[in-house]
């Protein structure tokens, strides 16, 4: 029940992928991208990857969806029609897709426990981290403190770039007749 | 959008429960999903429904944009304090055992409850930043 | 049966394929933006899927419980959610400036531009 409901969401969200690339009024495209983003967030859930869903949730359907609009506000609405120019780009993204597609059938079964990847560390993390630790939630424990140090590149990086945000649009833009004065 | 009625008085009635779901999210990050991040994000999300419904100059009143500068350093420093503090107690660079003498988890619940409020500030105030940025673009 | 667990693999293949299309072939600044955005939650999709465990639940302890999802995956994921919505933000904000150099977000326009000076 649960993979059928993971199959249909998933094949929600390639419909609408595939609408973005024929939508030629960005207003459209960029609510798709937030509903396509609030999709992704209720498959990561069913993945039993909550904190990842809410985080989606909340920074790509609110933050990314908010921002692009707002860039709408300050550019253009309409995307200019392009003639020919198909070929080549489908080629491209056909032969990459089949060659990560074949890739994709040596991987190991979906949901095994005993894959490579749930060896080793994690079982580390999941059995030692309540007692070391002493919270719940493991995801914060990892994240907070056995790996503090990745976080502490993150907020690094969002400091940054809200740094960067305001050196590119922090003052307000400059009056033409006053730029066709100075020249 | 403030002489629209019905979009004012909802908007009153939210904005004081977006921020305090923000601020349950934060510090419930340990015993369900949450943490900095999601609490960052839901608490700016606020302050950009204020913006919407009642224009830039009052945000602006509110959220006064060289406080919120200002607050986008302070978290990463709360959490770099953090760090530092471990150093000066004896231990390794970000090392919460040290925090506490007597219970090294209780030294862990404490290294992580700041840093995660380091997080969580500067979030906030990169995403308010932000999208005052661009919200105050297009008017010249 | 083993086909019906690459399908999430193949979604994400399909997906990630759907937005570099989207880079490479549309002209508009904006909806190459766009087309990265869906790019990356298309990897997102892909890292979560190889981190679910049959049978196991969201990995937070409770007694219910005795099998869980692997965290690593999230704990990587969650700081790539927030990074690129980082480098979102900055992109979008170096489109509204070329907007206001080049009166255009049309790639060839600006192209074409830069050939007449």
């Amino acid at each position: 029940m649960i993979h059928l409901l993971d199959i249909i969401l998933l094949t929600f969200m390639v419909i609408i992928a595939f609408t973005v690339v024929r939508l030629h009024n960005l207003f459209a495209a960029i609510v798709l991208t937030g509903i396509y983003s609030l999709l992704s967030a209720s498959v990561f859930t069913i993945l039993d990857a909550v904190d990842v869903a809410f985080t989606e949730a909340a920074v790509g359907a609110g933050i990314a969806t908010i921002l692009m609009l707002g860039t709408l506000a300050l550019t253009s609405a309409e995307e200019k029609v392009q003639q020919g120019k198909i070929i080549f780009p489908l080629m491209v993204v056909i032969l990459t897709g089949a060659v990560l597609i074949y890739g994709t059938l040596d991987m190991p079964q979906y949901g095994d426990p005993k894959a490579h990847i749930h060896q080793h560390v994690a079982p580390r993390y999941i059995i030692e981290s309540p007692e070391e630790i002493g919270l719940p939630n493991m995801v914060t424990s990892v994240l907070a403190s056995y790996r503090g140090y990745d976080t502490l590149g993150e907020v690094t990086v969002i400091f940054t770039a809200g740094i960067g945000v305001v050196l590119l649009l922090g003052r307000s833009r400059r009056n033409k007749s006053k730029e066709k004065d100075e020249r | 959008m403030k002489d629209q009625i019905v979009l004012r008085v909802i908007a009153k009635l939210f904005i004081p429960f977006i921020l305090l779901f923000a601020l349950y999210v934060q510090f419930h990050g340990d015993y369900r999903p949450g943490g900095g991040f999601q609490a960052g994000v839901i608490f700016a999300a606020a302050f950009v429904l204020y913006t919407l419904i009642f224009g830039l100059e009052a945000a602006k009143k509110v959220a006064k944009p060289n406080l919120v500068q200002v607050l986008v350093a302070v978290g990463v420093l709360l959490y770099v304090g953090t760090g530092i503090m471990g150093i000066l107690l004896g231990g390794n660079f970000l090392d919460y055992n040290v925090l506490d003498h007597h219970d090294p988890v209780h030294g862990q619940h404490l290294g992580i409850l700041l840093i995660e409020l380091g997080v969580g500030i500067t979030v906030a105030s990169v995403m308010i930043t932000i999208f005052f940025s661009f919200a105050g673009r297009g008017q010249s | 049966m083993q086909y019906l667990g690459l399908y999430n693999y193949w979604i994400a293949v399909i997906l990630m394929m759907t937005g570099f299309y989207i880079v490479i072939s549309s002209g508009n600044l904006i909806k190459k933006i766009i087309g990265l955005n869906i790019f990356q939650v298309s990897v997102f999709l892909f890292y979560i899927s190889m981190g679910k465990i049959t049978g196991g639940t969201a990995p937070i302890k409770t007694d219910a419980a005795s099998i869980y999802s692997n965290p690593l995956p999230h704990v990587l994921i969650l700081t790539a959610i927030v990074v690129g919505v980082a480098t979102t933000a900055l992109g979008l904000s170096l489109v509204v400036r070329i907007k206001e150099a080049y009166g255009t977000v049309e790639e060839d326009e600006i192209h074409s531009q830069d050939e007449a000076w």
